[in-house]
């Protein structure tokens, strides 16, 4: 059996004894953390596990190679002992060895003697115990205590009233006015073009506007632009800003257009 | 004994707020400060106190089976001493109940020095102190309080107001002074000073 080898399934640690001892002296794992007893119960685990399997169930005995072993863990577990209680207790240890003989005296009184009234302490803590052993009281869940009142920091109460008057007030209706973009049809303006020129040849779009609104006006502008572009009317600006000036096409044979005559 | 009748209803007014006292103290499981019966009396705490006096005179050893005391920062009721052994065939105590000595020194330091952490009761101690100040906290002697500013903030703890109560301590200031235990610390310090004038020699 190698204790080396010794398999460690403890809280802060799980895997083989020999990486557990190189993380510590590598300080990559704290010390404090490990639970030195369940090391050794592992060990003692191992060690009966191998001698039921070797002598049977009821037989536990050692041979000289598991003798070794126990020497080994012995060895390996004192050092990690001394090893956790220094890190334990390094500080004070520290402050002790630095102590004169004198000193560590006084030291070691100033403790026995906390110690010591501590004791006597606990002593008066028992005596009256023993005078209060005929009191009996009700126990039970705490009581129900009045509602603690939280005054809020002192403030005028017209300015809080004014305050709240402010948060009261529902706020004015946002317009979204201008965002309600009404218009007609394209088709409609497009219709009544083609009306008017199945009744003549050519019209100005200025007269056709009338009391158009600004955005009326655009969409008939878009509807002549259609029309344009379907090549059933021809537009004709003489100049920048002149008026716009509409002709039909003679040459124009679209069905929208027969359709438009015929009606 | 006294003799004397009592007079539980009259039309006194002070005698009405002891009997709202008297009421409050019933309903109550743990001590009632001055101040909490006051205002669940909604009145004077002068008069509170005057109440209770009154309350204290007819609840007393010898004139009633149930005794108003003055414990843990407040006012509660108890059973009156005589009936103790009655109390104590209907009734355990599981919070005095078989309080050993590790638990007594635990308690006495948390009482002295509290708030105090458990490194530094295992340091007066000289053992370590988990199990004993888990049973502690279990029968609701000592509570948490708080963190420890120093590195690592380990748990502070300090006794509860039942500690005062089952104490019988109307406070800690109860407690007999620290310094009154020195016992024979001095003629521990001469012989540990002996030796180490015979080590350093």
């Amino acid at each position: 059996m190698r204790v080396a080898e010794l398999e460690l399934d403890l809280e802060a640690f799980e895997g083989p004894l020999d990486l557990l001892l190189t993380l510590v002296l590598k300080e990559e794992i704290d010390l404090a953390e490990i639970d030195v007893a369940g090391i050794v119960l592992a060990f003692i685990e191992e060690l009966l596990g191998r001698d039921r399997s070797e002598n049977g169930a009821d037989e536990c005995e050692l041979g000289e190679s598991d003798l070794e072993a126990c020497g080994e863990f012995l060895v390996l577990v004192s050092a990690l002992l001394e090893l956790k209680a220094r890190l334990l207790f390094d500080d004070e240890a520290a402050e002790l060895a630095e102590l004169e003989p004198e000193e560590a005296a006084e030291e070691l009184a100033r403790r026995l003697a906390a110690y010591r009234r501590t004791k006597e302490a606990a002593a008066w803590l028992t005596s009256r115990l023993e005078q209060e052993q005929d009191r009996f009281f009700r126990l039970g869940p705490a009581p129900l205590r009045p509602p603690v009142s939280r005054p809020v920091a002192p403030h005028d109460p017209a300015a809080l009233a004014a305050a709240l008057r402010v948060l009261a007030t529902p706020p004015q209706a946002v317009s979204l006015a201008h965002m309600a973009l009404r218009y007609p049809p394209l088709e409609q303006f497009v219709q009544r073009f083609r009306s008017l020129l199945a009744g003549r040849s050519r019209f100005d779009f200025e007269n056709e506007l009338g009391e158009l609104s600004r955005v009326e006006q655009a969409v008939a502008f878009l509807a002549l632009l259609e029309l344009g572009r379907l090549d059933e009317v021809a537009i004709k600006q003489a100049a920048p800003f002149a008026p716009i000036r509409v002709e039909r096409r003679d040459t124009e044979r679209s069905s929208a257009w027969t359709s438009a005559r015929s009606a | 004994m006294d003799e004397r009748p009592l007079r539980l209803i009259t039309s006194s007014p002070l005698d009405a707020l002891a009997r709202t006292v008297e009421a409050l103290l019933v309903v109550a499981s743990a001590p009632l400060p001055l101040e909490d019966l006051a205002a669940a009396a909604d009145d004077d705490v002068e008069r509170v106190e005057a109440a209770l006096r009154l309350v204290g005179e007819r609840h007393s050893e010898g004139r009633s089976g149930i005794v108003l005391e003055h414990v843990a920062g407040g006012y509660a009721f108890r059973a009156s001493r005589e009936a103790a052994g009655a109390c104590s065939r209907l009734f355990e105590r599981p919070v005095q109940r078989s309080l050993s000595q590790a638990a007594l020194e635990t308690l006495a330091i948390v009482a002295y020095l509290g708030p105090c952490t458990r490194p530094e009761i295992t340091r007066i101690r000289g053992v370590a102190a988990e199990a004993t100040v888990a049973n502690l906290l279990e029968r609701g002697l000592i509570a948490e309080a708080g963190r420890d500013d120093a590195p690592g903030g380990a748990i502070r703890y300090r006794v509860t107001p039942l500690f005062e109560r089952v104490f019988g301590l109307a406070s800690l200031a109860e407690l007999p002074r620290l310094d009154d235990f020195e016992g024979d610390a001095e003629t521990i310090r001469e012989r540990l000073h002996v030796v180490a004038a015979q080590r350093g020699a």
